[in-house]
C-alpha cells in the first residue's frame, strides 16, 4: 500500500516540482522511520526553498526491492521531532539541515555543526548561532569520558603526512579506544551555494573538484541530472566510454588503496608496486583525455574525448601488462601471513550496523550487504552490462581489502570486454534547455560508493537547489564505530581501509 | 687504552650512519625502487646541524637534555663495544652491566624528554617504549650472562673475543638461541619492523619516532646520530658473537667485522621487506619469546 503523499520515481527521471506533495510533519517522520525499518535507506535529506520562499525538507529513500526511489517532502517550521533516535542514518543529514537552514531537529542526541559553515538563509541565522553551536571545527564540545585511567588523544587537523585536514578525538583507556569522534569541515568551500543559478561555464569544474579523486563519478552524476532535465539521450558510444572512465577511476583508486593499506602495516613491496600501478591507471586516463584524473572528460550529453582505434590499441596493450602486474603485487598481500594477521579482525563492522548506519560502497559490501548502484539502480551502460556485486562477509579490514581486489578484477574484465566492442556513432549529444520547476535524482556508483546528486530547477530552468551527497557523507560514522574497542595504533589502518574523502564530505 | 682501539672507535663514529643507508637501499631493492643514497643520513645530519632548534614553551631543561644525554650515553657504550674480535678502548670486568645501563639511560632520557612535552602522542610513545624495553632488557642481559658463563669473561671485549670455533662446537645451540634473541632485541630496540616502522608518518602507530617529534635541528641530529650508533653497538655484539674465528691479524679482523655489519644491515633490510609490522598488542609476545630463547640458552650453558 502506498501512503498518500509519497512519490516513487526511478533515478534519472524528471519530476515536476508541483507534483511533489507535502506531508504533515508526523506523517513524514513515521513514513521515513517505517521505510528505513523495512530496509530502505536515506539517499539524501535536504532543505530547499520553493517558489513562494517556503522551506521544504525533502527526503530521498531507496526502495531497492522495487528498484525505485521514494521521495517525500514536508514544509518545515523552525523545528520538528528528530528522526535520529529511531533512524540512526539520519543523524548527519539532520545536523546538516540544522546548520544550513536553522531547522532544529528537536531531541537530536548530538546536534553539533557538521561543517561549521554559514547558514543558507540569513533570517534563520539567529537559531544556529545560539546554544551549543561553535564557530570553528575542533573547538566545539566533544563527547568526553571520565575516569582515572581515561585519556584523550587529539589528532589533526594538521597531520604528519600530506593528507586532508580532519580532527579526530579519541577517548582511550591505555591503548584501547572507547570512543572516537571526528570533526570535519576544514575543507568546506561552499560548493552547493556556488552551484545555484547554474549550470554555467564554471559548473562542470566545480563538480569535478567536489572530490578530486572521484572526478569521473561526480561528473557522471552531474551530467545525468542535466541530461534528464534537458531531455537528452546520450549516444551509446558515449555511454560505454563513460562506463570505461568510471571503471578506470575505480581501478586507480582501489589499487592505490591496497598499496596504502600495505604501507600502513609496513609491508613495502605491495605498497611500492601498487603505488606505481595506480599511476599506470591514471596515465591511461591521461592518454585518453590529457588529464590523469579525468578532468574535462565527462561532459553533459556524453564524453568530450573519443577513443580512436590507435588509442584503443594502446590502452589494451597497457591493460594486459597492468593486469599481470597488479595480480602479482596484490597476491603478495594474501600470501604474507604477517599482513593477514594485521588485516583480519581489525575494525570489524557487523552487517546489521552497516544497515542501521546506511553505509554504502565497498565498506557496505565488505559487511556482506549487497549494495551497489550499478546493480540496484543501473545507469548508463550498466543497464545492459551487469558487473557482479563484489561481496565479503567479515566486515573487517581484510574484507574491505578483498572487496577492492574483487572489484579490480571485475573492472578489468569489464573494460577489456567493452573496449573490444565499442559501438559506432557519436560520443556526445546536445543537451537542451533544462525543464523549469523540475527535479531529478541521479545515482552513480563511484569507487567509494553511492554518489547522489539531486538537481532542482527554478522557473527559468536554472538550479534552484543542487544537493550533492558524497559516499563519504554516509560512511564517516562507520569509521568511528569500527574503531570502538580497537587498539588506537590500528586507527590509521582502519582509516585507510575506509579511505573517505574530507572535501567530498565538507563540500 | 691502546691506539688501535681508539682508531677503530673513530672509524665506527664515521661509519655508523652507513648502516641505515644500507638498510634503506636493501628495502628499495625489494620494492623495485632506486632508494635514497647510501650517504643520505650524512646529508641529513649535515643539514640538521646547520639549523636552529625550536623549543616549545611548555618544555623544560629535561627536553633539551634528552638528546644530549642520549648521545653521550651511547658514545660511552661505543667505547665499551669491541670491534669484532679486537678489544674496545675501555674494557673491564663487569662492563657488560654498564653497557646495558648506558643504553637504559639513553632510553630513559628519550622517554623523559618525550613526557616533558606533555603531548598525548609522545606520552603514548613513551609508555610503549618503556613497556617494550622492560621486556627486551632482561632478554638482552640473560644473553650476555650466558655468553659470559661460556667464555669465562665478564668484560664485553673479553667474552666476545673468546667466542671461537671451539666454543661454537661446544655450546653451538645455546649461541644460536642467544643470537636469535639478540636479533629480535636489536630489531625492537632500534625501532625496526616488525616492532616499529621507521618510515611511517602515522603518529598513532609509532613507538620511537613519535617520542622525538618535537625535537628539531641539532637536537634531532643528535637523536639520529645516536640511533645510528645504537644500531651499530647492538649489531656489533651480535656480529662479534657470530664470527667463530679469531683472525689475529688486524686487517683481517676489521674486514670480517665490517663485512659482518654490512650483512647484518642487509639482513635487517630483508626482514623489513618481507614482513609487515606486528599488531602492537603482539609485540610483548615476540619479546617474551626472545626472553624464553635467552633463558633456554642460559639453562643449556649452566648444565
Amino acid at each position: 500500500m502506498t501512503p498518500a503523499g509519497i512519490l516513487y520515481i526511478h533515478p534519472d527521471t524528471p519530476l515536476a516540482l508541483e507534483h511533489l506533495p507535502s506531508l504533515a510533519i508526523p506523517a513524514w517522520r513515521t513514513t521515513i522511520v517505517d521505510a528505513v525499518a523495512r530496509g530502505g535507506r536515506i539517499v539524501a535529506l535536504f532543505g530547499w526553498q520553493d517558489r513562494e520562499g517556503h522551506l521544504q525538507v525533502t527526503a530521498v529513500l531507496t526502495h531497492a526491492a522495487q528498484g525505485n526511489l521514494a521521495i517525500l517532502s514536508m514544509q518545515a517550521s523552525t523545528s520538528y521531532p528528530t528522526l535520529t533516535p529511531d533512524c540512526v542514518q539520519a543523524q548527519g543529514f539532520e545536523r546538516e539541515l540544522a546548520e544550513q537552514w536553522g531547522i532544529i531537529p528537536s531531541g537530536h542526541p548530538w546536534l553539533k555543526p557538521l561543517r561549521f559553515q554559514a547558514p543558507f538563509a540569513d533570517a534563520r541565522m539567529s537559531v544556529v548561532s545560539q546554544g551549543t553551536i561553535a564557530s570553528q571545527p575542533g573547538v566545539a564540545n566533544f563527547f568526553k569520558m571520565k575516569g582515572e585511567e581515561i585519556h584523550e588523544v587529539a589528532v589533526g587537523p594538521v597531520h604528519a603526512g600530506i593528507i586532508e585536514p580532519g580532527h579526530f578525538r579519541f577517548q582511550c583507556h591505555g591503548e584501547q579506544v572507547f570512543h572516537l569522534e571526528i570533526a570535519l569541515g576544514y575543507q568546506h568551500r561552499g560548493v552547493e551555494p556556488a552551484l545555484l543559478s547554474g549550470p554555467d561555464k564554471r559548473t562542470p569544474h566545480l563538480i569535478e573538484t567536489l572530490a578530486g579523486d572521484t572526478t569521473v563519478g561526480h561528473a557522471t552524476a552531474y551530467c545525468q541530472c542535466l541530461e534528464t532535465l534537458g531531455g537528452t539521450r546520450v549516444p551509446s558510444r558515449g555511454q560505454v566510454l563513460r562506463g570505461i572512465a568510471l571503471e578506470l577511476e575505480r581501478l586507480a583508486n582501489h589499487t592505490g588503496d591496497l598499496g596504502a593499506l600495505s604501507g600502513d602495516v609496513g609491508f613495502l613491496p605491495t605498497a611500492a608496486y601498487c603505488g606505481r600501478i595506480r599511476g599506470d591507471f591514471l596515465n591511461m586516463i591521461a592518454l585518453w583525455c590529457g588529464n590523469r584524473f579525468g578532468r574535462g572528460l565527462i561532459r553533459p550529453g556524453g564524453v568530450a574525448y573519443d577513443l580512436e582505434p590507435e588509442r584503443v590499441g594502446e590502452l589494451q596493450r597497457r591493460l594486459d601488462q597492468v593486469r599481470r602486474d597488479v595480480r602479482n603485487a596484490v597476491d603478495l598481500l594474501w600470501t604474507t601471513p604477517s599482513v593477514m594477521a594485521r588485516f583480519e579482525q581489525t575494525g570489524t563492522l557487523s552487517a546489521q550496523m552497516c544497515r542501521d548506519l546506511g553505509l554504502v560502497g565497498p565498506v557496505a559490501r565488505a559487511c556482506g550487504v549487497e549494495r551497489d548502484v550499478r546493480y540496484e539502480f543501473p545507469f548508463g551502460i550498466y543497464c545492459y552490462v551487469q558487473i557482479p556485486v563484489s561481496l565479503a562477509e567479515s566486515g573487517d579490514v581484510f574484507a574491505r581489502a578483498t572487496v577492492r581486489w574483487l572489484e579490480i578484477q571485475r573492472s578489468l574484465d569489464f573494460i577489456a570486454a567493452q573496449i573490444e566492442v565499442l559501438p559506432e556513432g557519436p560520443i556526445r549529444a546536445l543537451v537542451g534547455e533544462l525543464k523549469p520547476d523540475a527535479m531529478t535524482v541521479s545515482l552513480v556508483e563511484g569507487w567509494r560508493g553511492e554518489i547522489a546528486h539531486v538537481a532542482m530547477t527554478d522557473e527559468r530552468g536554472r538550479f534552484r537547489r543542487y544537493k550533492v551527497v558524497d559516499p563519504s557523507f554516509h560512511n564517516w560514522i562507520g569509521l568511528t564505530l569500527a574503531m570502538r574497542q580497537q587498539p588506537i595504533s590500528d586507527f590509521p589502518l582502519c582509516n585507510k581501509s575506509f579511505n573517505l574523502s574530507y572535501c567530498g564530505h565538507d563540500l | 687504552m691502546n691506539v688501535v682501539a681508539c682508531v677503530q672507535t673513530v672509524l665506527v663514529l664515521l661509519l655508523a650512519p652507513l648502516l641505515p643507508g644500507v638498510i634503506n637501499r636493501t628495502k628499495a631493492f625489494f620494492a623495485g625502487r632506486q632508494g635514497p643514497p647510501v650517504l643520505q643520513l650524512y646529508f641529513d645530519l649535515w643539514k640538521l646541524a646547520q639549523k636552529g632548534a625550536v623549543y616549545s614553551r611548555t618544555t623544560t631543561w629535561v627536553f633539551r637534555a634528552g638528546p644530549i644525554v642520549g648521545l653521550a650515553a651511547v658514545l660511552v657504550a661505543l667505547f665499551l663495544t669491541p670491534f669484532g674480535k679486537s678489544a674496545a678502548p675501555l674494557a673491564f670486568g663487569g662492563d657488560l652491566i654498564l653497557f646495558a645501563y648506558l643504553l637504559g639511560l639513553m632510553r630513559f632520557m628519550t622517554v623523559m624528554a618525550a613526557l616533558d612535552t606533555g603531548s598525548s602522542f609522545e606520552g603514548m610513545g613513551a609508555s610503549r617504549e618503556a613497556f617494550f624495553s622492560m621486556l627486551a632488557e632482561p632478554a638482552f642481559l640473560i644473553g650476555l650472562v650466558a655468553v659470559a658463563r661460556v667464555t669465562g669473561s665478564l668484560s664485553l671485549s673479553g667474552m666476545l673475543a673468546n667466542v671461537s670455533a671451539e666454543t661454537w662446537l661446544r655450546v653451538g645451540p645455546a649461541l644460536v638461541l642467544i643470537a636469535a634473541a639478540w636479533m629480535v632485541i636489536l630489531l625492537a630496540e632500534n625501532s625496526r619492523i616488525p616492532v616499529d616502522d621507521p618510515n611511517t608518518h602515522l603518529e598513532l602507530t609509532m613507538i620511537h619516532e613519535v617520542m622525538v617529534l618535537d625535537h628539531g635541528g641539532p637536537d634531532f641530529a643528535a637523536i639520529l646520530y645516536g640511533a645510528a650508533l645504537k644500531l651499530w653497538v647492538m649489531g656489533a655484539l651480535l656480529v662479534s658473537l657470530l664470527i667463530p674465528v679469531h683472525p689475529g691479524v688486524l686487517w683481517k679482523n676489521g674486514l670480517m667485522f665490517l663485512g659482518g655489519m654490512f650483512l647484518l644491515a642487509v639482513g635487517i633490510g630483508v626482514v623489513e621487506s618481507i614482513m609487515a609490522r606486528l599488531r602492537l598488542a603482539r609485540v610483548p609476545q615476540l619479546l617474551m619469546g626472545a626472553m624464553a630463547l635467552a633463558a633456554l640458552a642460559m639453562m643449556l650453558v649452566l648444565k
